[in-house]
Order: C-alpha cells, then structure tokens, then sequence
C-alpha cells in the first residue's frame, strides 16, 4: 500500500506542486550564472557566445543597478520569496495532512464492504456446488458456461449493493492458464482491463491474500476517468478455479474535498505572501525614508548648503540619527564658519594692508622719483642711492602688486573676463616685451605652432600675465640657450608650453615651483628681482580659466611649462595637445640623467626610438644653437641623423589647427613621430602633474 | 597750455608730493581735503581737470565724481588703490574719463594729465558723420537733426576716433592708444565703460546699438552713415 499510495496519487500533486520549486532553483542557478558570467561579463566561450550574452546584458543593465542602488526593492523582493518559500512548504505539508486523513477513512471503508463481498463470494460458490449437487450430476460439457451465468449473477448482485459506490469487476485468473475461457465480467461500464493495474493482478496471482492499489477507472461509456482505490482477491468460482474478484472504490468525492483544499490554500497563501511584500514595503520605506532623507541632506551639505537639517519626529532610533545627524551638521557648519570668518578676516587684513600701504607708497615713489631725476647734481654717493632706491621701489610695488592679486584670488574675488582671443597675439606681444631680458641674456625666443590662429574664450590679461611669467622665467633660468615657446591646439583644448635647456628642475620640484615664495636656490643670484609669487598667481590664472598650468624639469635638462586652456569657457579639459614632458627630454632620447645612453645602443637601434626621437627635435624645432647641439651629438654618436637639430630644422611642423582634419599619409619617418605627439589630445600624464588640474 | 588742475585728496603728503611734481610740469595745482568741500572748489577754480581720490572723508569720490560731471565735462582722473573691477568700473561709470592706480610713477600722472588736456588744443576745423549724427570737430558739437547732443570731452573723442575711419574696426587696445594716450596695453574696461556711456546718449536704442557698433571679439566701429 505504502509503495504504491506513494507513486501515484501524491505523485500527481508532486509534480503540479513542485513546478514553482523547480522554478525557484532554476531561478537562483540562473542568478548564479548571471553573476558569475553574465554580469561581470566574464563569459569565457566563443566570440558570437559573447556576443549573445552582451545583447542580453545590455537590458538587464539597468534592472540591476535598481537592484543594486534600492534597499527597499532588495527587502520586498526577497520577504517575497521567502515568504513564497514558507507558504508552499505549509501548504505541501497540510495538504498532504489533509489527503492522508481523508484516504484512511475511504480505505478502511472500502476495505471492509470489499472483505464482505469476498466472503459473499465465497457462500456464493459454496451454495451453487452444493446446488449442483442437489440437482444431481452436472454434465461436465458445460460447467464454463454455468459459471459464467453465475458469475454475471455475482456481479450484479454484489455490486447492486452499493448503488454505485463501487463498481465490481471479475477476471479469470491468469494462473489458470485462461483455458477456462471465462471472459471479465464487470458492472458499471468500467473497462476491466484497463482500469485493474498489472501489477495488482499478477499479485492476486501469487497469493490469495486480498489486495489493494490506486488506479484510475475508465469508463466505457465514455465518462471521464477517476481515480479509484481497488481491492482484489482470488476466490474460487463453483468449479474449484480460481478467479479474480475486484471491488472499484471510485475516490471521486475524496478528490474534490482535496482540491477544494488546495484551492483555499492557494488563494490564502497568495494573500498571505502579497500581503506580506507590502508589509516589507511599507516596513522598510519607514526605515528608508529616513535614510534617503538623511542622504539626500548630506548631499546638500557638501555641496555648501549648511543650514540643511533633518526633521526629527518621535523618539526612536531613526529620530536619534536625525538628531545626531542635525548635531554633526550644526557642529560642521559652525567650525566652516569659524574658519572662514577667520580666513576672511585674514584675507581682508592682507587686502587692506596692501591698500594702505599704497597712499603712502605713492608719496614715496613720487618723491624717489623726483630725487632721481635730479640725481646728476648729485655726489655720486648720494646719486647711487637715490638709484637703488628707485630701483628696490620697484620691487616693493611689484611685491606688493602680486601680494593683492594672491589676495584677490584667496578671497575669491578674482573675475574672469573671458572673450575669444587668439592666442597668437597674445604670445607675439609678450616675446616682444621679454626681447629687451632675452637679448640681455643672450637667448633667442623663437615660436612654434604659430601658422594657423590659436583661438580660445578666455582673459586676455591674465593669459598675458602667465605667457609673461613663463617666458621671463624660462629666459632667466635658461643659461643663455634658446627658449622655445610651443602653441597648439586639439580637441576641445589649447595649450601654450615654455620650453627652456637651463637648469632644469630637480625631482619634486615640478610641484614646488608653484608655491608661494618658493625659490629653486636661495642661494642663487636674482637679476630681474621676481616677487616669488608669479607663479602662483599664475597658477590661480590658469585655474580660474578651468585650465591647467603643469611644469615638468630634469635637472640640467631644462624645464617646460604648460598652459592648458579650455577652448571655450566652462568646458572641462580632459587633455592637452602638447605633452607635458617634451620629446627632447633626455628620457624621451633615451639617455640618462648623466647624459649617456640608455639600456645600452639596443634601445636606440630601434626604429621607433629614432622616430620618435627625429619627431621631437623636429616638432619642437630644436635649436639650431646653443649647447644642445654638442651634448646631442655626442651623447649619441649612434642616433638617427634626424634626430640632430640640423635636419629636424627641415620638417615644417604642420599647423597645429589643421591637423585633425587632415588624413594624408605620414610622408617619412619624421612625419609620424610629430603626428604621434600632435594628432588629438593625449591623455594626461600621471604624475606631477595631476595636483595641479583645475578645481 | 592751460594747466589748472584740482587736487582732490586727504592725505596731506601725497596732496603736496603731487603738488612738487605738477608744479615741476608746468601746472597750476590747487588743492580741497574733503569731498563736501570739492564741489564749491570745483566751481570757484575752475579747473581743466580734476584729480580725485575715490576714498575720501565726506562725499566719497564716486559721489564727487557724480557732482561734477552733472554740471561739466571737464576731465576727470580718478586715483584709487584698488583696481578691483568693480571699484573702478563704478568710478568710470559715475563720469570719471580715466583713472590711475596707486602707487603711480609722476610721469606716469603727467602722462596722463597731458593726454587729458591735449584736446584742449585747437583742432582744424572738420564736419564728420556717422550713422544719422553730424559731428562738428572744431566746434566741438554734436547734432542730430539740429538738435545738439551733450558729450564730455572724452566722449567726443572717442566718438571722433570712431567717425574718422569709418571702415575700420578699432580694437580696444588701439582705442586706449588714440582716444587716452596710453602706450602700451591697458585696461580695456576704460574703453567698454565708456562706450556704454557714449551709446546711452547718442544711441537711439542703446540695446541695439547703431552709431558705435560691437564686432565681436575684435572691437568697434562706426556703424553705417
């Protein structure tokens, strides 16, 4: 009973049941998958497999950052499955409950109407021999057919007892080798064959115990089948043989208090998960809420906003967030507000010391100047002071000059007046007024990347006042050699880069040069008397533009100093067209700091190398004199002759603004290590250089 | 030439220091410590020019300025230590033609004194138009459809500048240079300042300009006669 209960009846709701579960599994493997390959894209397999799965990902994309960025979503969805989870296990476990109660009660009933039929059975054939022998010797032609009357008579009289509760249905056993011809008899209409299982039969066959097993009735007449609890035995007919005697307990009724069941069940638990995931909704929006809230404030506060608070109701946890929350931003904005009180306050101190002192300055300066101009009926003692003072009034005034420009852009008072200008200009006029220094020092000013307009939305004089302090400086700490001012422009930027071959930046100053009063030797001898600020208001130039000023040095290999503006105002920079670290730097020709080649000739045999190292001699037009010459030349006896300034004079470097719209070939060797460095914007370089990216 | 030229200033040293060194270039300096009194020194003196600190006990300098450019057009030359934008664009707004920052050299000053008054030098006789305006030069005049229109100085200047080469597009930089004598680059808001003042008297619709003309991004011109 047990083995077969177990394979059929439950086994129908098994499978019905157990679909969600499957799914479910399915379900989670298939997250699983999607974790592991799917969505980190680690899918290891044939090109058009990657394919596939980037198409599928791309949809999914979005569903999982939701999933990802919403806690609220996270909870329900999981409440919902697991409270799917417990309604399902309830469910299997009371309906299995349910079934097992009504199925004992049909049993037992069954089996005993089924116990009385046998034993009528059995007087039955009993009565009928002690008939036959009542009524004398039966001829043996014909006991088949007698049984077979009597058999049809047992059938009907057994199953009219139960009005159709059961159905009765007799078959010859099979032991009996079937020559006792005797045909199943059956009431009802039920299909014998079919609706009495195999297996019961070759049971009944073995032992003449009764027996029992589910199986389904089918009908004959063409009813639907059901499903039926059958109980057979071996009884023996008037003749002695054995045959088999099967009582159908239909389960009709059972299977509809079941499904009834399983249907309130179902409804309930439906309810009861729905009802649930909104109960998580709701639960957890009371918490998330807050902490959106809480989010959204701290957002507003570091944006500046700090008179943003919480609104703290009640007395739970979340109202204790919002009120140390509402504490921490109090404190915050009082301490901000501390400190820019005060650095106002020393901004305002330092502005108006700059301006008082100006009254007085000016009396002064009026009066040096008056003394100066008659110092030639001076004695020379007096006339020679009367020159220094004149002279270090100046420095005072141009000290004194950047001391409130620094304070200016401290304050954050500095304006931008930005219009289209060409660059070019700009840089013509400041090269024409360092050519008085420059021819003092000896050093030729010469500007690359000047045959097409360089043209970028930005403030003239501040452009003017950085292109003067870079030159000026590149010219006095350029030992006499030449000084090569770069322009170029790409892509949504312009640059202007100062090169120099002095002497150069130590490690770590390309950062340090950018503060304030920083001076690359005390020790050194100043001739043209710089307040120590330039730079730095310099730097506040570029920034206030959105625009980067970067050095890049090697010491003894001169310096450079790059100025990268956006093209249009407002538009943030993502590169600069002109490398930071010139091509002629000594790590770019593959030499070291000593001046000897790098890694041995192995290096500089390469071809690309040499190009690089011809393109960068000839971008940059290196000079045609100066000591550069001789330490090229002999440092690397093997390079490419392009690489020499002599023939790097040849190649034109193409007009900075054109070159994106030119596709012709590279002609030479030459050609593609300019175009290496010039084509588009390259991406800024790590380094040094990042600290001082626009804010 | 005449040279008389009003002091405007409380600092006692820097009003005497300025006094030595206009005395030494030929000009007649006269002197008022206090912006309540520089308006009734204005008139009694009469002067060519007027040098005036904008901080100033009493009426500040923005507010003298004001005064005197309501009822002259004679130049102004204002001397601030603050070359903040908005200090100086208010103090060219409320009428002053130039202005210098402390500390200036003395040529410096006198540079600019004389490019003030050089106009004052009799000009030949010259009749211009530009748009439907009808300049007189020697008459220092300005008439639309007979009605005559009241520019300061500096004004006419700039305006002349402008009618004279009507093909031309004056950069900002060679406006400094033609119309306030400067040598070198300086600041162009003076010229921006000034040319919003000039267009609010002899424009019809000074939001759309006719007479002086904005070419982006290089300067002005003279609009169409």
């Amino acid at each position: 009973m047990s083995r077969d209960s177990a394979a059929s009846a439950p086994g129908e709701s098994g499978v019905r049941s157990g679909r969600p579960v499957g799914r479910k599994m399915t379900g989670s493997r298939w997250g699983r998958f999607m974790e592991g390959g799917l969505l980190q894209g680690g899918v290891q397999g044939s090109p058009v497999l990657r394919l596939f799965m980037r198409w599928v990902r791309r949809p999914l994309l979005p569903v999982m950052r939701l999933w990802r960025r919403n806690i609220q979503l996270k909870i329900v969805v999981t409440t919902l499955l697991m409270s799917l989870g417990v309604v399902l296990l309830l469910g299997f476990v009371v309906i299995g409950q349910v079934r097992n109660g009504l199925l004992d009660a049909k049993v037992k009933a069954s089996q005993s109407q089924a116990t009385g039929g046998f034993s009528v059975a059995k007087q039955k054939a009993d009565a009928a021999v002690t008939a036959d022998g009542d009524d004398g010797s039966s001829a043996d032609g014909r006991p088949s057919k007698n049984v077979g009357q009597w058999m049809s008579d047992l059938v009907v009289s057994l199953s009219s007892g139960g009005q159709g509760a059961f159905d009765v249905v007799t078959l010859s056993s099979s032991a009996a080798g079937g020559g006792a011809g005797l045909g199943p008899r059956y009431s009802g209409d039920v299909d014998p064959t079919v609706s009495v299982p195999v297996s019961l039969r070759e049971r009944l066959d073995s032992n003449t115990l009764a027996a029992q097993s589910y199986t389904r009735v089918v009908y004959k007449d063409g009813r639907p089948s059901q499903p039926a609890l059958v109980i057979g035995k071996q009884v023996n007919d008037p003749n002695g043989d054995p045959y088999q005697l099967y009582y159908l307990f239909p389960l009709t009724q059972e299977e509809k208090s079941l499904s009834l069941v399983k249907g309130t069940l179902a409804t309930a638990g439906l309810f009861v998960v729905v009802l649930l995931g909104a109960i998580a909704w709701l639960v957890v929006r009371q918490v998330v809420t807050p902490v959106r809230m809480a989010a959204g404030i701290a957002e507003r506060l570091s944006a500046g906003r700090l008179q943003e608070r919480m609104k703290v109701t009640g007395e739970d946890d979340i109202a204790r967030l919002g009120e140390a929350f509402n504490k921490m931003a109090q404190n915050l904005q009082l301490k901000i507000q501390q400190l820019e009180d005060l650095s106002r306050m020393q901004r305002r101190f330092v502005s108006d010391v700059s301006h008082e002192l100006r009254t007085p300055l000016t009396t002064v300066r009026m009066a040096a100047d008056v003394i100066h101009e008659a110092r030639v009926d001076f004695d020379p003692v007096t006339a020679r002071s009367a020159e220094l003072l004149a002279d270090q009034l100046d420095r005072f005034e141009s000290l004194l000059a950047d001391l409130l420009e620094i304070s200016r852009f401290d304050a954050g008072a500095a304006a931008l007046e930005a219009e289209p200008i060409d660059l070019r200009e700009v840089v013509r006029r400041v090269v024409s007024g360092a050519e008085p220094l420059a021819e003092r020092k000896g050093t030729h000013i010469r500007v690359v990347g000047d045959q097409q307009p360089v043209v970028a939305e930005a403030d003239a004089r501040r452009v003017e006042r950085v292109l003067r302090n870079l030159v000026v400086n590149a010219v006095e700490h350029g030992d006499g050699k030449d000084v090569i001012v770069k322009l170029a422009s790409a892509g949504g930027a312009v640059a202007i880069a100062v090169r120099d071959y002095g002497v150069g930046l130590k490690p770590g100053e390309a950062t340090r040069v950018f503060s304030r009063f920083w001076r690359a030797d005390p020790a050194r001898a100043r001739t043209t008397g710089g307040t120590g600020l330039g730079l730095s208001i310099a730097l506040e130039d570029a920034r206030l533009h959105g625009g980067w000023l970067q050095a890049w040095g090697e010491p003894g290999g001169g310096s450079q100093f790059r100025l990268t503006l956006p093209r249009t105002a407002d538009e943030p920079l993502r590169g600069s067209p002109i490398p930071l670290e010139p091509k002629d730097s000594r790590r770019n020709r593959g030499l070291n700091d000593a001046g000897l080649p790098l890694g041995g000739s192995g290096k500089l045999a390469t071809v690309p190398v040499q190009q690089q190292a011809g393109g960068g001699s000839a971008s940059s037009a290196a000079p045609s004199r100066g000591p550069i010459v001789p330490r090229m030349a002999g440092a690397s006896p093997t390079a490419d002759p392009t690489a020499l300034p002599g023939s790097g004079s040849r190649v034109v470097p193409r007009p900075a603004g054109s070159v994106r719209r030119q596709d012709d070939a590279p002609t030479d060797g030459e050609r593609t290590g300019q175009e290496r460095g010039r084509d588009g914007v390259e991406p800024e370089e790590l380094g040094h250089g990042e600290a001082f990216r626009g804010r | 030439m005449k040279g008389r030229v009003l002091v405007v200033d409380d600092d006692t040293a820097l009003a005497e220091m300025l006094g030595i060194v206009l005395r030494g270039e030929g000009f007649e300096p006269s002197f008022v410590a206090d912006g309540d009194k520089a308006l009734a020194a204005f008139r009694e003196t009469k002067p060519d020019l007027v040098l005036l600190d904008l901080m100033l006990p009493g009426r500040d300098g923005i507010e003298v300025c004001r005064l005197i450019r309501a009822e002259s057009g004679v130049p102004i030359v204002m001397l601030t230590a603050k070359s903040d934008t908005v200090d100086v664009v208010v103090g060219l707004e409320s009428g002053a033609d130039d202005y210098i920052v402390k500390p200036f050299k003395p040529k410096e000053l006198v540079a600019r004194i004389r490019a003030r008054l050089r106009r004052s030098e009799e000009p030949a006789p010259e009749q211009l138009a530009i748009g439907d305006l009808v300049i007189d030069v020697a008459g220092h005049s300005v008439k639309r459809d007979g009605q005559s229109i009241a520019l300061t100085p500096l004004e006419f200047d700039l305006l002349v500048a402008l009618a004279r080469k009507p093909w031309q597009v004056f950069t900002r930089e060679v406006l400094l240079e033609q119309v306030w004598g400067y040598r070198h680059a300086a600041d162009t808001r003076l010229v921006n300042v000034h040319v919003q003042r000039l267009r609010s008297k002899v424009e019809k619709d000074p939001e759309r300009p006719e007479i002086v003309v904005t070419v982006r991004g290089v300067g002005y011109k003279a609009g169409p006669s």
